[in-house]
């Protein structure tokens, strides 16, 4: 069963930006994938919960406890930044309003 | 040479005073300058690092201060776990640089055991891949057979420690990455039971796959090494709480009475003639050495591999939003936010990243959620449920490790499809997180080795480390490559 | 014929919680911190940092859920919400989708635009870090570039969702108010609106009265007071149906309230929907929320603001009175408490409460809890006014005295020389003294001209610096009238 996918679309929710080439690419190569992919959908899974961890492990919190000793230097914070503008990490201007 | 140098021998050397730290981490980067530009198994070499804690070490020791098995054992770490001060990569482009402000909770156990700590491994890209081949800073490549991939992800831990650039080193493991490598290199690889090592530090690919675990040149080294990174860590919410179970308690027991469960579904006719051949005549011997040994069957284990390639990318795709060019890592100039996002991403991702956020994306998006990513997750169920029905009847289920011995360097790079199917026996136990062990058994006929898998149920490590030190010293595998530097 | 267009209003509100600490890590929520000061690996967004979830935060979130009358699930779950912005680091929001902690629950709005408002969801979430938009008119569609403070990302942000039947914009307002009266009561937040640490966004549709199916709708944002989300619904509604009188169709957008023009203008409009990806978080691990639990977090509830309310009108406040103590900040209704408690009378206390404290405090910026006013002083000063010991403008200057921390009523009473004089003899020489200052006057008051003994009372006060008891007074001049 072949797969069509919107490439340039799913491209753009993950925020990459690919040549036309590319996008051609890519898209052949992850229809080929999930058409392997799509061999769960064979299994009759009626009634099966998911499994989205693979551990019975359930509430596992921490205390509403202040760790100062965790928090970073804003120099140390700031020094990885590709782009800084005084005590701040500067980036080009946002388009949307969400 | 003696016997080959191990974790054990070394650490008892330490303390009857014919070898100290220094001496073993000055070989250890020998073997480094000699091998490294065949291999490429390390990003960064902390030479003078190393140096130091091995001086820290030996007077530790020499001061009585004994901090375990791993006090002034070279050990190497695959560069998707955060060093401070050192610089941490995942082999990206869009990480090239960057010094993390903090270490991981296994490097802080590391460092707290005394090791010395000898650098940084190469793997493919954020740990995406299967032959160390998709590295922003080019492959790494087999000793046995430098034409030759060591698998991977966790490629560049593996060689160190089949060239013995290190005596021990962490890999992590998502669908196979530890054991994967340590098959194709000759070395023993493990994958610990999900939750049992803190994954905080470790950069992540698949958030509820992943998996640290020890490569070492003998099962008992890996009980050593996961002795010391093991146990609840708080700020990992998915590491499991109480104690670690005692990883040695099987050692030395053989396998009298140990019920041996043979995968049916692992016997498959892919499966090249010199591996299904060694891991038969593993099993053969298994039996003759008291295991109760029997066929068993996993109905959905031909699935586990498509659910893996989709749960895998899916959690990815969210895992690697984070690399924006906002906070930290390379940027790329854009008009506007979304356009400096979306160019820096391309630009700093590698093919093969950028393959698998797609993938991922696209399985999460509205509409093919369901038939994807939502029925993965009940394959998922289904896996877990199979193996739990087979520890019913057995203690361990074994099998090869990989389908091959080492492929060529750009055998499957082509196709990403034939790349993937080479963990197909390897993600079982990731989607369970079971613990799983790959030890070498054997060279083919090409002189490459070949890894024969051990599984158990979670929380079975010791009985896992029982039959696979048992396996060991059935197959009594003691050969290096040639390319190998001496540690005795 | 004329369509007569039907509001359905849906309010969903974040609210900024007070823990110590933030939502997955221990960075400490502090607003008036320097910019970049809070932060850490986990709420950085670091590579290989993972969260791990504020207790207290849960415990919060079920207070809000149980006073809003919801059920608590027992197994609930954290998700990703995956969408790209700068100030949200890990470039997804750890939220809650089809799993949020509380479910269908509603609120009680009293009054004449009041009604039962039913409560969809309330679910726990993380806030983002904050954006400046710098250079062109500081608006975020002309800036040159942004800013990026991240202390405030990871703060405890839960978001309660209303069922889309809020029916006018004062009911709108009305149920703002009482939510955060709420909130304030459970002291799970300040709930200040115009600190952002609860914020509104209203969805907004008409549809053809009586009509069972929801138009399209339309998302308000930037309403920064309750009133204007009063003004500002109510002006969407009428925009609405003007497009829709004029044959126009509505777009699904996001529209901002601007408030100085009184309109709302068009944001964005929304590429028919977001696809934000949920899927459950795997860095966490579910949360079982078993009956002891539950039990223990109802057994701490406070009392409610209705409930108060109902107690307060029955200490013989009126309605009005009861709403604006019950919805005081909580040093306030602590004092009331505190002052009836002691003997004060609830009618009293609530007025020099509400009245006067409040105004002095506004005048001199201060806040109750740091001021040198005690239950002790209020109840003192209530009683010094209904024994006439002393009047109540002196009391005034009585009260500002005890601001000022110089001392008890009675002390500042003394010191400042503002006792009442009741003592008919000590005021005899003062009415003396203005009947002969006033001698006209006093000729048409004994003429019959009777209102001019307010006149006189007042001239009597003023010659005594308000000491004096109006009413000795009044009967003093009332004798001398009939000798």
């Amino acid at each position: 069963m072949p797969i069509d996918i919107d490439i340039a679309h799913v491209a753009r929710l993950a925020r990459i930006e690919l040549s036309d080439a590319e996008l051609a690419e890519h898209g052949r190569h992850c229809a080929d994938i999930l058409e392997h992919a799509a061999k769960v959908q064979a299994l009759d899974t009626e009634g099966i919960q998911p499994t989205s961890h693979p551990l019975p492990l359930v509430n596992a919190f921490r205390d509403d406890v202040v760790t100062p000793g965790r928090v970073l230097a804003r120099d140390v914070v700031l020094d990885q930044a590709p782009a800084v503008e005084d005590v701040y990490f500067r980036v080009p201007p946002a388009l949307e309003d969400e | 040479m003696s016997a080959r140098q191990t974790i054990r021998r070394a650490a008892a050397a330490m303390r009857d005073g014919s070898l100290t730290s220094v001496e073993l981490t000055r070989a250890a980067l020998k073997a480094a300058s000699m091998t490294e530009s065949q291999v490429h198994a390390y990003l960064t070499l902390d030479t003078e690092g190393a140096l130091q804690a091995a001086e820290m070490a030996d007077s530790e020791l020499g001061a009585g201060d004994d901090r375990g098995p791993l006090h002034g054992i070279p050990i190497a770490l695959k560069d998707n776990m955060v060093t401070k001060g050192i610089e941490t990569t995942c082999s990206s482009r869009i990480l090239s640089g960057y010094v993390p402000p903090y270490s991981a909770t296994v490097v802080e156990r590391l460092e707290e055991g005394g090791a010395v700590i000898t650098g940084k491994t190469n793997l493919d890209e954020f740990a995406m891949g299967s032959s160390t081949e998709h590295s922003a800073f080019g492959p790494t490549r087999n000793p046995w057979d430098t034409d030759r991939v060591p698998g991977g992800s966790s490629g560049g831990s593996a060689v160190t420690v089949a060239v013995g650039s290190a005596l021990g080193a962490l890999g992590s493991d998502t669908g196979g990455s530890v054991r994967q490598p340590a098959s194709l290199t000759g070395v023993v690889g493990m994958k610990p039971t999900y939750g049992l090592v803190s994954r905080y530090g470790l950069i992540p690919f698949a958030s509820s796959l992943d998996q640290i675990g020890p490569f070492t040149r003998t099962v008992a080294d890996a009980v050593d090494v996961l002795s010391v990174i093991a146990g609840h860590d708080p700020h990992d919410a998915t590491s499991i709480p109480g104690s670690v179970p005692n990883l040695d308690a099987g050692l030395g027991r053989g396998l009298d009475g140990v019920k041996v469960g043979v995968v049916s579904e692992m016997q498959r006719d892919e499966t090249e003639p010199a591996v299904r051949g060694a891991v038969a005549n593993i099993i053969e011997q298994m039996e003759a050495n008291g295991a109760k040994v029997q066929e068993v069957s996993l109905p959905s284990f031909e699935y586990a591999l498509s659910a893996y390639y989709l749960i895998a990318p899916a959690e990815a795709s969210a895992n690697l939003a984070r690399f924006d060019g906002v906070r930290y890592g390379n940027r790329v100039d854009g008009a506007n936010v979304a356009d400096m996002m979306s160019k820096t991403r391309a630009d700093g991702f590698g093919a093969e990243v950028i393959r698998r956020i797609l993938l991922g994306t696209y399985a999460l998006s509205a509409g093919h959620f369901d038939a994807f990513y939502g029925q993965a997750l009940k394959v998922r169920s289904l896996v877990r449920r199979d193996l739990d029905a087979a520890y019913e009847d057995v203690d361990v289920l074994v099998g090869p490790t990989s389908p091959t011995t080492a492929f060529e360097l750009g055998a499957k790079t082509a196709d990403p499809l034939t790349m993937y199917l080479t963990d197909v026996f390897t993600i079982p136990a990731n989607l369970s997180g079971h613990p799983a062990i790959s030890v070498p058994v054997g060279l083919d006929e090409a002189g490459l080795p070949i890894g024969f898998q051990v599984m158990a149920p979670a929380l079975g490590e010791p009985t896992l480390f029982q039959v696979a030190e048992a396996v060991e010293s059935i197959a009594a595998f003691d050969q290096e490559p040639e390319l190998a530097g001496s540690l005795a | 014929m004329t369509t007569t267009w039907e509001p359905v209003i849906g309010l969903e509100t974040h609210v900024e919680l007070e823990t110590e600490s933030k939502m997955f890590c221990g960075c400490p929520v502090d607003f008036n911190a320097e910019p970049n000061t809070v932060t850490c690996p986990v709420c950085l967004g670091l590579p290989g940092a993972l969260p791990v979830p504020n207790r207290r935060a849960i415990d919060m979130i079920m207070k809000i859920g149980l006073a809003l009358n919801c059920s608590i699930s027992e197994h609930t779950i954290f998700h990703r919400k995956n969408y790209f912005y700068a100030d949200l680091p890990k470039n997804y929001q750890i939220s809650q989708f089809d799993l949020p902690v509380c479910e269908e629950g509603f609120l009680d709005i009293e009054g004449e635009a009041g009604g039962r408002v039913g409560i969809e969801r309330v679910h726990q979430e993380e806030d983002t870090g904050k954006s400046n938009h710098m250079g062109g008119d500081g608006r975020i569609t002309s800036a040159e570039y942004s800013l990026l403070d991240f202390n405030r990302s990871g703060v405890p942000l839960v978001e309660i969702v209303t069922k889309p039947e809020i029916r006018s914009a004062t009911q709108a307002r009305a149920y703002g108010l009482e939510l955060r009266a709420v909130i304030v009561s459970l002291g799970v937040s300040d709930a200040k609106l115009e600190e952002g640490s609860i914020r509104f966004d209203a969805n907004i549709s008409v549809r053809p009265k009586g009509a069972t199916t929801l138009g399209t709708k339309v998302e308000i944002k930037n309403m920064n007071s309750y009133r204007s989300m009063e003004r500002a619904i109510a002006h969407e509604v009428i925009r609405q149906a003007q497009v829709l009188d004029d044959g126009g169709r509505i777009v699904q957008e996001t529209r901002h309230w601007d408030e100085d023009a009184g309109v709302t203008r068009s944001g964005r409009v929304k590429e028919g929907f977001s696809d934000y990806r949920f899927f459950s978080e795997p860095d966490m691990v579910p949360m079982v929320i078993d009956q002891e639990w539950q039990d223990r977090i109802a057994g701490e509830l406070p009392e409610l603001p209705s409930d108060r309310r109902k107690r307060y009108q029955g200490m013989g406040l009126g309605e009005y009175q009861a709403a604006l103590v019950a919805g005081s900040e909580p040093e306030l209704v602590q004092m009331f408490e505190g002052a009836v408690d002691a003997g004060g009378s609830p009618p009293s206390v609530a007025n020099w409460l509400t009245g006067e404290v409040v105004a002095a405090l506004r005048r001199s910026d201060h806040s109750l809890a740091a001021s040198a006013l005690t239950i002790s002083h209020l109840v003192e000063l209530v009683g010094l006014v209904e024994s006439s010991t002393i009047s109540t403008s002196a009391a005034k200057a009585v009260l500002a005295g005890v601001l000022d921390g110089e001392g008890s009523p009675g002390e500042v009473a003394e010191a400042r020389d503002l006792l009442q004089v009741s003592d008919a003899g000590a005021l005899e020489a003062a009415v003396g003294q203005v009947i002969s200052e006033n001698p006209e006057e006093f000729e048409r008051l004994s003429g019959g001209e009777q209102k001019l003994i307010g006149f006189f009372v007042g001239q009597v006060m003023k010659l005594t610096g308000g000491k004096a008891d109006p009413k000795v007074v009044s009967g003093l001049l009332r004798a001398r009238l009939s000798d």
